[in-house]
């Protein structure tokens, strides 16, 4: 690999910018594709580029057979996105694992009390309240967003702004009744049950979680089988 | 906080200790068939002194990548390599799962 191309690589992940790093595996000439242009010294056609993007687009390196040999496609997409909601005893362990899990992971919550009383690993808590933190954060296809407060205050305006989004993965704590009483104030809001169907309530795979650190295991574990196997 | 995805760790890393002038290969798996341990763009990165970090396989097929990956570094040439059932090597270094992997392996230059 070429130190120009390196260096532009890294500029891109620092700056989480989407980019497809291309080898020819046969010459080893390597070009970087974005979404709006390259770089690099490999010569591949337009077709070639545009295959590149969707991989991009689709989040799946792989390699493309072609005249002039195997074409590898490097994906190197920003981490996908861990939007906690509540900095509640169980988001201590839940953003440390979603981290571990190759997350990069927010936290909100607009009472300062909580936001001071753990410690989260030198994470910067987010004070606002959840609809303006999520207006910024602008969550996408590979975000998922948690809340995890029981606070209907808090709680519902985070996941009206998570239905509005395409996060992959919105998942509620709370019990069954809990989650039943959120549902129906969530309708009365206007959404209906295929928006509502997003919501995983009660969080998490049912594995019988019961301390915080079991709880946060069963959320990051339902949060990737819905990314690797919807 | 920063993720700790397994890929671009590495790729840190190896950025990293050229940075410091050392002398790096990267390698990284491009294509697999079957059960292999590891997903397409698992990294490797290995220095002039075999030092390493990351991996490939889990372990099956390291220690030859790492052979492969200090060649790079003595002759700068990019090396494809295949391990698998298929391939005799597999025997020695195997992927003891039944998979089949393939690792591109390039110098930082």
């Amino acid at each position: 690999m070429r130190p120009d191309i390196l260096t532009a690589l890294q500029a891109a992940r620092t700056a989480k910018r989407p980019v497809a790093l291309v080898t020819n595996l046969r010459s080893g000439a390597q070009k970087l594709v974005y979404r709006d242009g390259t770089e690099g010294e490999l010569c591949i056609d337009v077709d070639m580029i545009m295959a590149a993007q969707e991989m991009l687009a689709r989040d799946e390196s792989g390699t493309l057979q072609t005249g002039a040999g195997p074409i590898f496609v490097h994906v190197h997409n920003p981490p996908p996105r861990l939007i906690v909601v509540g900095a509640v005893h169980i988001a201590e362990p839940l953003v440390r694992i979603g981290a571990m899990a190759g997350f990069g992971v927010s936290l909100i919550d607009p009472r300062r009390a909580f936001a001071a009383s753990q410690s989260f690993d030198g994470l910067t808590v987010s004070t606002a309240w959840p609809d303006e933190a999520m207006a910024d954060m602008k969550p996408d296809v590979r975000s998922a967003i948690v809340t995890l407060t029981h606070d209907p205050k808090i709680d519902d305006p985070a996941l009206e702004a998570a239905l509005a989004s395409p996060a992959f993965y919105i998942g509620a704590l709370g019990s069954r009744k809990t989650h039943a009483a959120r549902l129906s104030r969530l309708k009365e809001r206007g959404f209906d049950d295929a928006a509502l169907a997003r919501i995983k309530g009660p969080v998490g795979l049912d594995i019988g979680a019961l301390s915080p650190a079991e709880i946060a295991v069963s959320i990051v574990a339902q949060i990737v089988q819905t990314r690797r196997n919807p | 906080m920063t993720p700790d995805a397994m890929t671009d760790d590495v790729l840190d890393q190896a950025a990293a200790w050229r940075g410091q002038g050392r002398k790096v290969a990267l390698a990284t798996v491009t294509t697999t068939w079957g059960s292999s341990p590891r997903p397409v763009g698992s990294q490797l990165a290995v220095d002039e002194h075999g030092k390493f970090a990351g991996s490939v396989s889990g372990g099956c097929i390291e220690g030859a990548v790492i052979k492969e990956a200090l060649a790079a570094i003595d002759d700068g040439r990019p090396r494809l390599l295949d391990f698998g059932v298929t391939n005799e090597q597999a025997w020695d270094v195997g992927l003891a799962c039944g998979g089949k992997v393939q690792v591109f392996v390039e110098r930082l230059d």
